[in-house]
């Protein structure tokens, strides 16, 4: 019996097609239309099962850092505490502040777990049929569509009619706005190496020139870590939601169902951004050994089907990995305040990305062919595309570890030179200073001594 | 709400309104029932007030009507996270009313149960006011280390938070057996637990600038705000009631006054880490040289100091803990006022808070080591 499933799960895809091509040619109904729905309900179902178990590994992952336990007590291990969480959420007292704008109220969560979920669509879960929709301008879509988030916090916070609310909205969308900028630039990098949006065909041309892009470009990868976690609201940039200040941020009114819809919103962006992370940088479902024909020496293997699965485990194992380290940084760093967040966004993330594009097109120039007037001509031209090969591959890691970051460093080095919190002792002395002499001035202006607070 | 000095010369191209913004008394960070109204410009604070007495039992009323024996558990209440070191400073000015001579013994466990304390209140400190910046994990990691002391209080009190340690004229039963080693075991653990914290937070960028230059308080102006404790030492005044003022056995201990330099976040944070340290110290040598003998004093059952007025102070964990008794010759006493250390180092939180954003407001409430029992009374 359950062999009977899995087959019929191996072989989804060509039954689907034999049980609509039978009668009607038209592949249609098939291709567009049965087999992506089944994709959506496998790919929500799974994701949504995953954000769930997000919230869980969060809470253990935290646990284990903090030296005690974590949920214990519902199922094994606390195992089933997703399950429970969800129930008590679901069957909680829909509550709408009298004062708020009822209908905004309602609609901000909804948009934003949709902006969250849309892309989904154009992640390539892995190898052959795994992706619902392989768009040309994949990357371009989850950029915009993700932006569409933060639409959802503003109308949250404005439709509270709390001013915690409403400063953390403000917050959000600031640092959303400026983090996406960052985000933006840190890809372009590797995309000239991939000459595509597609999802899928970042990752083929990763996998024709043989190196994952982290190698080509990582000071891209580093702008881009950096700005996901800005994006999506993560500690240390976790502004928006600043317990200990804003007591919940923009979802302070919100409770029940409607606030767990935040909650899903945000850890399906965590998974989102991670998954355009590997597959940009980290080489999508590739693996060292994973071929279509061999698993790790084993092989050959003749089923593709198989090579999809595998596929499909490296990319969420990898993804995995990426959302590990968010915990990671979560539980270990202190927060970032608003003003150095900003700057962290405008003085560093977009000067050290526009940075990089700019000599990544100068090594990309100069590496190209002869015949195109490239000098050193490391890139060759296979099926079409121009591919680093052998030399190329080292002269293009050589250039990002030795050349480029030192630059770009140095770079970022003289803009900040005179912020308020790049030299922290200078600027103590400064401030001191400062407020030595504001006190000495109010001591003339004002001979009597202060009066009492809170009188 | 005083009217407070907007800042001038700036220009704004539309009617810029401030915002009030209450924090409190219900808030995260206020550490209990605070209320800060705060007036923002966006989120630069322009004026701030704090609003107290959520917390208010009338300690000092109550003081009127019980007994000088029955008065000292309500102590306890008042710096709940500090309780035996608030009991030390009521039990002395009594002892000292009653001309009572404390055994040494009692003398020194005092010390190390009161010491004890402050490592207590610092690591609640240390866990809460990293957490208002938001590192998280080094909270629990005090509370574990906090776990230890409490267990150890709770051995030999039978209480945990509110300790109810000592008694007019010494210690009511002395210490259990087991009580000067595992004191020992945990100062052996304490080191390189305070090295865990310091490796989260010191060198740590984040954390440096966020309590880097933030809430500078010169010297002269924590005297004139009459700060007392790491708040003010932190400022780089050497003051501590230890030293000027000696109590109890301290004269016996070697120890150092650690002082900050520029009266910032941070110094205080790093004026605190090291108190942690001399705590340790102190209580090594207590428990190197305790004495063997009785406990408890000769006090007479009922305790009717003579007429008189008295002003004893101690160095609290938050600062000077002090009390003023007025006896009347009667059972009770005739006025008692304490001098509660959070409430006066309150004040200062208006003069360093203006011109800092929200953020670094919830940052200075933490700074200054507060607690609402205490401020309330």
């Amino acid at each position: 019996m359950l062999a009977t499933l899995i087959s019929l799960l191996f072989v989804a895809p060509n039954w689907v097609r034999s049980i609509t091509n039978e009668k009607q040619p038209n592949v249609f109904w098939s291709e567009y239309v049965v087999w992506p729905l089944i994709q959506i309900v496998v790919v929500l179902f799974i994701v949504l099962t995953l954000v769930a178990y997000l919230v869980y590994l969060e809470r253990k992952v935290s646990a284990f850092m903090q030296a005690r336990l974590g949920p214990m007590r519902v199922g094994p291990w606390g195992l089933l505490q997703p399950l429970a969480d969800g129930l008590k959420l679901l069957l909680k007292e829909d509550i709408v502040p009298l004062k708020a704008d009822r209908a905004v109220f309602i609609i901000a969560p909804i948009v934003s777990v949709v902006a969250a979920l849309v892309v989904l669509a154009v992640i390539p879960w892995g190898a052959t049929w795994a992706t619902i929709a392989n768009v040309n301008i994949g990357l371009l879509f989850i950029l915009a569509v993700s932006s569409v988030g933060v639409l959802g916090l503003v109308l949250a916070g404005w439709g509270s009619n709390s001013k915690y609310s409403l400063l953390g909205a403000l917050r959000s969308s600031a640092q959303m706005v400026s983090y996406e900028i960052g985000m933006g630039l840190s890809i372009i990098g590797a995309l000239m190496f991939a000459k595509t949006l597609s999802m899928s065909g970042i990752i083929e041309s990763q996998r024709i020139s043989g190196v994952w892009y982290v190698f080509f470009q990582p000071l891209g990868f580093l702008i881009y870590a950096v700005s996901a976690l800005g994006e999506t609201n993560r500690a240390p940039f976790d502004l928006p939601e600043a317990e200990s200040e804003l007591v919940a941020g923009y979802h302070t009114e919100y409770s029940g169902f409607r606030w767990a819809l935040f909650f899903m919103a945000e850890y399906s962006a965590m998974i989102v951004t991670s998954a355009v992370a590997v597959t940009v940088f980290l080489g999508g479902w590739m693996l060292p050994g994973l071929t279509g024909t061999s698993l790790f020496g084993i092989g050959p293997i003749s089923d593709p089907t198989i090579h999809t699965f595998a596929s499909i485990i490296v990319f969420g194992a990898k993804i995995m990995a990426l959302i590990y380290a968010y915990m990671w940084f979560r539980w270990t760093w202190p927060r970032y305040r608003y003003d150095q967040l900003m700057e962290l966004g405008w003085k560093w993330m977009i000067p050290a990305g526009l940075a990089n594009i700019v000599l990544t097109g100068i090594w990309y120039v100069l590496a190209l062919p002869k015949s195109q007037g490239g000098v050193f001509g490391f890139l060759r031209d296979e099926k079409g595309q121009l591919v680093p090969k052998g030399a190329g591959i080292l002269y293009f890691i050589i250039t990002a570890f030795i050349v480029t970051i030192p630059i770009v460093w140095g770079l970022l080095v003289t803009i900040n030179r005179r912020s308020r919190d790049f030299n922290l002792t200078e600027q103590r002395q400064l401030q001191s200073q400062l407020r030595r002499e504001r006190l000495e001035k109010m001591l003339q202006e004002q001979p009597k001594p202060a009066e009492s607070v809170g009188q | 709400m005083q009217e407070q000095q907007i800042a001038k010369g700036q220009e704004t191209l539309f009617d810029a309104e401030e915002m009030v913004l209450n924090m409190g008394p219900q808030h995260p960070s206020t550490h209990g029932v605070l209320r800060v109204i705060l007036k923002l410009d966006g989120e630069t604070v322009v004026g701030l007030d704090c609003d107290i007495g959520f917390l208010h039992r009338g300690v000092e009323k109550i003081g009127e009507h019980d007994t000088y024996a029955m008065i000292t558990p309500y102590w306890d209440r008042l710096d709940y996270v500090a309780a035996v070191s608030n009991d030390l400073c009521y039990v002395e000015g009594v002892e000292r009313m009653l001309q009572v001579e404390v055994p040494k013994r009692a003398e020194y466990l005092r010390v190390v149960l009161s010491e004890l304390q402050r490592i207590a209140s610092h690591l609640l400190w240390l866990g809460t006011h990293a957490m208002d910046i938001g590192a998280v994990t080094v909270l629990l990691y005090c509370f574990r280390e906090r776990e230890e002391i409490l267990k150890i209080f709770e051995d030999f009190i039978g209480a945990r938070l509110t300790a109810h340690a000592f008694r007019i004229g010494g210690l009511q039963w002395d210490v259990y057996p087991e009580f000067e080693s595992r004191v020992r075991d945990f100062l052996k653990i304490l080191p390189s637990r305070i090295d865990e914290y310091e490796t989260l937070l010191n060198a740590n960028r984040i954390w440096l600038q966020r309590t880097v230059g933030i809430g500078i308080l010169p010297a002269e102006e924590a005297i004139n705000l009459s700060l007392t404790g790491p708040a003010l030492r932190g400022s780089g005044v050497k003051y501590d009631i230890r030293k000027a003022q000696p109590y109890s056995a301290y004269p016996d201990f070697n120890f150092e006054i650690p002082i900050g330099e520029n009266g910032d976040t941070y110094d205080r944070y790093l004026v605190r880490m090291e108190e942690m340290k001399q705590s340790a110290v102190i209580i090594e040598q207590a428990l190197d040289g305790l004495p063997e003998g009785p406990v408890m004093a000769k006090v007479p059952k009922i305790i009717k100091p003579p007429i008189s007025e008295i002003y004893h102070s101690i160095e609290g964990p938050k600062g000077e803990l002090g009390v003023f008794m007025v006896s009347d010759g009667t059972g009770k006493p005739y006025r008692m006022r304490i001098r509660p250390p959070s409430y006066i180092n309150l004040q200062s939180l208006k003069r360093m808070s203006i011109g800092h954003l929200v953020a670094d407001v919830v940052a200075l409430i933490g700074t200054l080591d507060i607690v609402l029992g205490e401020v309330d009374r």
